[in-house]
């Protein structure tokens, strides 16, 4: 298979969510000695955002999105290592969690492998996060930005809940905080003094990348 | 002769002036709406929308809009057989501007259990799956189908992987529903509380729409 037909394929097996075949084609990338941030850059994040965008039409639904996800995920297992190893700098550090009392975790998991095919290092606290565990978290891993996901009426009110630990704790304003998911809107975000929203895990990744740059703009090195 | 219940009723002229009510209902709820106005006499025609359009929740508002402003021209009331139900106070906004009452809570397991009994619920064990009658008889269609558990089956772990239990919210049990909910639960891996509710969280519910 010539690099081209290779990268043609593996944006092809994404978008249908053949997780062995998108892993096959990943190894013989890499047996071609193309470069892992090729086969991320040029097939499987284009491909995971076409992925996206098709869910925003309503060609796909939930379930075509999981399975495409689960098979970018089986590439990046294998090409995270190797670009951790070309030396390639995170962009920065990015704390994820569902909030407490809310078992959804599809759409943070999305953003969560849009974030790190981005080049950020993703710490993922799972769901049902605690504001005390966000706390924690935070102190321990000193993310640049953490974000809150939510999915139900009864559990928006958390994200609120989870700015007054980090106030208390009086760690704020040393974290750039996101919240997202289905019913989150900015109106919302904006209520609860969140610094930024996006509704997808693309927008996501613009967002946290602007969100990024406008404080190390603000705080000089 | 008694004002008999009908699932999507005609809308004639005469509609109006027997003073019949328009129910926009989620398909979840026609069947039993129906029956319950039926055994009360109510003057109801049931008029339902997919129950699939849960999946989709944006859609649900606009849906409930169309088919209520199609309806009142020809009913002297229109009431909405929906919960919140996602909608995240879109419906109540259709509901203000159109002058429609619908049913309280957050979605139809508020109807059914109560809220304060769900709540409870969710708070002892996070990981709850709520399943209704409807649920339990459509499992292979709403649940199964629609998440893509049977075309993949591995995906089982990415949706339940967190959850802990199933409460199923039994309105009308028989032997045949529970063996179908028992089934269920077992596709999901999960164990299986049986809450009797019987249907008058419904009932009370239409009852206020409706009187
Ligand atoms: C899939 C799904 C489930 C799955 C969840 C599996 C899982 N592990 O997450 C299952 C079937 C298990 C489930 C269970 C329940 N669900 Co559910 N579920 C959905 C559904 C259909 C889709 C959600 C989803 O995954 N979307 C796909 C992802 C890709 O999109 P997304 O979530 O919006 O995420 C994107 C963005 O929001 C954003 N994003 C997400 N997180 C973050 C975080 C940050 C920081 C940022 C910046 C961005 C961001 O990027 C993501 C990727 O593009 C929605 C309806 C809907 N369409 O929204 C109902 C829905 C959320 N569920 C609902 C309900 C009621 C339940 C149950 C109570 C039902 C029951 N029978 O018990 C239980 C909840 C139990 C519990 N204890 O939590 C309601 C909530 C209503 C309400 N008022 O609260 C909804 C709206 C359905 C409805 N119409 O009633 N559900």
């Amino acid at each position: 298979m010539t690099p081209e037909e290779i990268l043609q394929g593996l944006y092809d097996e994404t978008l249908v969510g053949n997780a062995p075949r998108v892993l096959e084609l990943t190894n013989e990338g890499l047996v071609l000695n193309m470069e892992p941030q090729t086969l991320l850059f040029d097939a499987l994040i284009p491909s995971l955002e076409e992925v996206g965008a098709r869910f925003e039409r309503g060609d796909f639904f939930v379930p075509e999105m999981l399975i495409a996800g689960r098979a970018m995920s089986g590439a990046m297992e294998v090409l995270r290592p190797l670009l951790a190893e070309t030396g390639v700098q995170t962009i920065g550090k990015f704390l994820m969690g569902t909030v407490k009392g809310d078992v959804h975790d599809i759409g943070k998991n999305l953003v969560n492998i849009m974030l790190e095919g981005a080049g950020f290092e993703v710490i993922d606290l799972g769901v049902q996060v605690a504001p005390e565990k966000f706390v924690a978290a935070i102190e321990e891993h000193q993310p640049d930005i953490v974000g809150f996901s939510a999915f139900l009426t009864t559990t928006m009110p958390m994200f609120k809940a989870n700015m007054n630990a980090l106030e208390k704790a009086g760690i704020r304003n040393s974290v750039i905080v996101m919240v997202g998911g289905a019913p989150v809107t900015q109106e919302y975000a904006d209520a609860v003094g969140a610094d930024g929203y996006a509704a997808d895990a693309s927008q996501t990744v613009k967002r946290a990348k602007s969100l990024l740059q406008e404080r190390r703009a603000k705080v000089p090195a | 002769m008694a004002p008999g219940s009908r699932v999507s009723g005609a809308r004639t002229s005469r509609t109006i002036e027997s003073g019949r009510i328009a129910l926009v209902a989620c398909g979840a709820l026609a069947q039993s709406s129906a029956e319950i106005a039926e055994r009360r006499g109510w003057p109801l025609d049931v008029h339902p929308l997919p129950p699939l359009l849960h999946n989709q929740p944006q859609k649900i508002a606009g849906e409930v809009r169309a088919l209520a402003e199609s309806l009142l021209p020809a009913y002297g009331k229109v009431v909405v057989g929906y919960a919140d139900c996602g909608t995240y106070g879109a419906l109540d906004q259709v509901c203000a501007d159109l002058g429609l009452g619908r049913l309280p809570g957050l979605h139809c397991y508020d109807v059914f259990g109560g809220a304060s009994r769900l709540q409870t619920f969710f708070e002892e064990q996070p990981g709850t799956y709520v399943f209704t009658d409807f649920l339990v008889r459509s499992f292979a269609r709403t649940v199964e189908r629609e998440l893509g558990l049977d075309r993949w089956p591995e995906l089982r772990e990415d949706y339940f992987g967190s959850y802990t239990r199933v409460v199923w919210l039994a309105q009308e049990p028989d032997d045949e529903l529970r063996a179908l909910a028992e089934a269920a639960a077992e596709r999901l891996g999960l164990p299986l509380t049986v809450v009797p509710t019987g249907t008058t969280g419904l009932e009370h519910a239409l009852a206020d729409l409706v009187g």
